[in-house]
């Protein structure tokens, strides 16, 4: 479905290029709900522009459904962390949803169909007419789930959405997002620097090492489908592959990281 | 070059690229200190034109005399004392008159926006005075004073006072009031939490407001001494046209330009100075 | 019982407010009038006098001749300077090697205090009413360009990246996007142009014309009709502060969003 192949990304030239991301390969098949977990500053961010189509590569490619990516595909949806600069304060809730739906020209009467089956899904049915800045910062990151599923994308890539959101309503965000995966049978690609947040929300864990990044480890979780936050959390089989990302991830942060080629 | 169309810089690429002062011969980024080549370029090119349209009888030298003759006007009347004269006037009326509003707009800026009964109780007329053009209040000069520097300055400390005035409202309002109480709560008199507290934090207003204002008087200036006739380049300007001599007018207005920019570069330089005191005052007492 | 109680203090208040908003311009006005009694200065005319007058001068068929194609001129100038300003702002806001380029021209032309322009388009247009108008443009233009310029740089490159992933481009972006993410800047940038509209628009008919409101305050200045000086004096601010009560109106409407996210980012 979505294959990332040899991709590499240098930031800046001349005498003070950064290797931002030196080589990753990895493929999503159809419907699957991966995380990527990395130490921070490892480029995830620069991967999702890459994946996104924000960011051309410096070497390798993305492709989706056997087509290469050169921009933003059609049927790709994007949640950033920065949940109140992706939301446009000047538009309602509705709007916010329903502007790419206008950008696809899909009539009226889909468009409040798509709008009203999203916001009920996240449960913002009531705040429609709201702005986002009348709203907290769970329910902002609410609204940018809404816009991207109402998009009806085959791909969904999210960054860090929750990392600027407090505990109790991250939990609620992340049962969210499983309910939605399911529902609407996306291909989801989730980045986090959250171990915990990894396991408990993938059927695999690709685990990257520090800049200049490669994949370090392809984790699958093979924990039961349904998952809740209390008996899953406990499980014995969790805290054991929680254990082992957490090795995989100090490994790659003390691991042998060559220093980088491209600096002289 | 694949510039992104909103001009978004690429997250971690942007350290990088301002740092770099040297250009390596392999890649194509933009020049370093290419911004500037770029605008040299630009006044140029701008010079050119201005030389060549006139010249190709685009348009008749008579309205437009190329840049050449221009400048070569503007560098003859540099030798002029009455020119010098003339500037001293202009940045005299704008100075005092600026100088005086400033003054009274702290002083009465401070005064209200701290006290929330007269803020209260002025609000009123301040919000009708200050929507008042300043030029209506040219007939009433002229009768009261003619074409002395008072004509001047009453025009220019009426449109400045105001622009400073509502800046230190704003900053005066915008004084954290955690450390108001604290200030209060280490037993700090009125006068000193002025000094160490409500100050410090209102400046950064106060010099907006000094750099709105700085623009505006000298905008009421020239026209003082357009309309009324009071001495300065504005009333040189004036004298020019009347007497057909388009070269001349060219060249005074590209004078009093160059003193708008002297006047705008030298107060943001001191916003920039004053201002970087405070930063870093505040970072060594707040972190 | 209460409910007495609570009228009678919801009354107060509102006696304090009427208070707070009549009480310091009475009493000037109260001042004024004393001071002109009193001084007998020959400048100087009572604010009932210069009541009368207003009425008798303006509300007469000088209201057609003189105040209605002033201010025509003033919003035709405006709205055009608003277009060209905000147009040019974009197009350089949007591409960083322009703006470069033209940037020391703009600071230039920026720096030139507007009214200076007045002779030289007399000398270039004559004196009529494109004049007129050209001045005001000429004027007003600079702080609508600039701000629209810095507007148009702040947009937030998350939401630029929103806009791209979701396929937002042409018309839809130009205008959800990128006008309304600078439309804070444009709107500070439209309140110095109009102020700065209405100055041109007095000088530029005090200099040579034979009508409009500018002209007529001059001539009673010269021909020493005190009470009808004030009264223009009085006519030129009231329009100031009816233009800038429109603005604002405007403003709240065009900002609300703005005003929201700022209120909130306080609340937190």
């Amino acid at each position: 479905m979505l294959d990332v192949n040899g991709l590499q990304k240098i930031y800046g030239g001349g005498e003070r290029e950064v290797e931002a991301v030196r080589d990753l390969t990895f493929r999503l098949e159809e419907g699957e709900l991966s995380c990527l977990v990395g130490p921070s500053g490892c480029g995830k961010t620069t991967l999702l522009k890459c994946v996104a189509g924000l960011l051309r590569p410096t070497a390798g490619s993305v492709s989706l459904a056997g087509h290469a990516i050169s921009g933003p595909p059609r049927d790709m949806a994007v949640v950033f962390q920065e949940y109140g600069r992706s939301l446009f304060s000047w538009l309602t809730v509705r709007g916010n949803v329903e502007l790419p739906l206008k950008e696809k020209k899909l009539g009226k009467g889909r468009r409040d169909s798509l709008v009203n089956e999203a916001l009920q899904a996240v449960g913002l049915a009531d705040s429609a007419e709201s702005y986002p800045w009348q709203l907290s910062g769970g329910m902002q990151q609410r609204v940018a789930i809404a816009r991207a599923i109402a998009y009806e994308p085959r791909v969904l890539l999210m960054d860090e959405p929750f990392a600027a959101v407090d505990a109790q309503t991250r939990a609620d965000l992340e049962d969210l997002i499983r309910g939605l995966w399911k529902r609407f049978a996306m291909t989801v690609l989730f980045i986090t620097h959250d171990i915990d947040e990894a396991v408990y929300l993938g059927q695999r864990v690709l685990v990257l090492s520090s800049s200049p990044t490669v994949v370090q480890d392809d984790i699958a979780v093979d924990l039961p489908d349904e998952r809740d936050q209390l008996s899953t959390r406990s499980d014995q089989r969790f805290t054991a592959l929680r254990s082992l990302v957490y090795t995989e991830i100090q490994n790659a942060k003390n691991g042998p990281a060559a220093p980088s080629p491209a600096a002289p | 070059m694949t510039t992104s169309p909103t001009g978004a810089a690429p997250p971690s690429a942007a350290p990088v690229d301002k740092g770099e002062r040297r250009r390596s011969g392999t890649r194509s980024r933009p020049l370093p200190g290419g911004r500037s080549l770029l605008g040299a370029i630009g006044a140029g090119c701008f010079l050119l034109i201005w030389e060549i349209v006139p010249r190709a009888g685009v348009v008749s030298p008579q309205y437009l005399p190329p840049a050449s003759e221009v400048l070569a006007t503007l560098g003859e009347r540099l030798l002029v004392p009455g020119f010098w004269v003339a500037v001293g006037d202009t940045v005299a009326g704008w100075g005092l008159g600026l100088a005086i509003s400033f003054v009274a707009a702290v002083v009465l800026g401070f005064l209200v926006g701290s006290v929330p009964v007269l803020r209260r109780f002025t609000s009123s007329t301040v919000e009708f005075l200050r929507p008042i053009p300043s030029v209506a209040l040219i007939p009433l000069a002229i009768l009261m004073y003619g074409t002395d520097i008072q004509s001047t300055l009453l025009l220019v400390v009426y449109a400045s006072f105001w622009q400073i005035y509502i800046q230190v409202l704003y900053g005066v309002a915008d004084v954290d009031p955690v450390a108001e109480q604290t200030a209060k709560s280490y037993g700090l008199g009125r006068l000193a939490r002025i000094r160490y507290v409500v100050w410090p934090s209102a400046l950064p207003y106060v010099l907006t407001g000094l750099r709105l204002g700085a623009a505006v008087a000298l905008i009421l200036a020239v026209t003082a001494q357009l309309t009324i006739g009071s001495p300065g380049l504005g009333q040189e300007i004036s004298v020019a046209q009347s007497g057909g001599a388009t070269t001349l007018v060219y060249a005074l207005i590209v004078a009093t330009g160059a003193l708008g920019v002297i006047v705008n570069v030298g107060v943001r330089m001191l916003e920039r100075r004053v201002l970087h005191w405070h930063t870093s005052v505040r970072s060594e007492t707040a972190q | 019982m209460t409910m007495a109680n609570t009228v009678a203090r919801a009354a107060r208040r509102g006696g304090v407010r009427v208070a707070e908003i009549l009480l310091l311009p009475v009493v000037l006005i109260a001042l004024w009038w004393g001071y002109s009694v009193v001084s007998a200065s020959y400048y100087t005319a009572t604010p009932g006098e210069i009541a009368t007058t207003f009425g008798e001068v303006w509300f007469s068929e000088r209201f057609m001749v003189d105040v209605v194609p002033s201010v025509g001129l003033l919003l035709a100038g405006f709205a055009l300077a608003a277009v060209l300003g905000t147009t040019l702002g974009v197009v350089l806001g949007l591409s960083p090697n322009t703006r470069a380029t033209v940037e020391p021209v703009l600071e230039f032309f920026r720096a030139i205090p507007p009214p200076v322009l007045v002779p030289l388009l007399m000398l270039l247009i004559g004196v009529n009413t494109p004049m007129k108008v050209a001045v005001i443009v000429s004027g007003c233009v600079w702080p609508v360009l600039l701000n629209t310029i810095e507007g148009v740089r702040g947009v937030d490159p998350v939401l630029a990246d929103t806009c791209r992933c979701y396929g937002v481009r042409g018309r839809r972006w130009l205008t959800t996007l990128v006008l309304r993410s600078a439309s804070p800047q444009i709107m500070a940038g439209l309140r110095q142009a109009l102020a700065i509209a209405i100055i041109l628009m007095v000088i530029s008919e005090m200099f040579a014309t034979t009508s409009g409101l500018g002209f007529s305050i001059v001539q009673f200045q010269r021909s020493f009709a005190i009470p009808e000086m004030w009264s223009g004096i009085v006519l030129l601010g009231l329009l100031g502060v009816t233009l800038s009560i429109m603005f604002a109106w405007v403003e709240r409407r065009v900002l609300r969003w703005y005003h929201g996210v700022r209120a909130a980012a306080r609340d937190e």
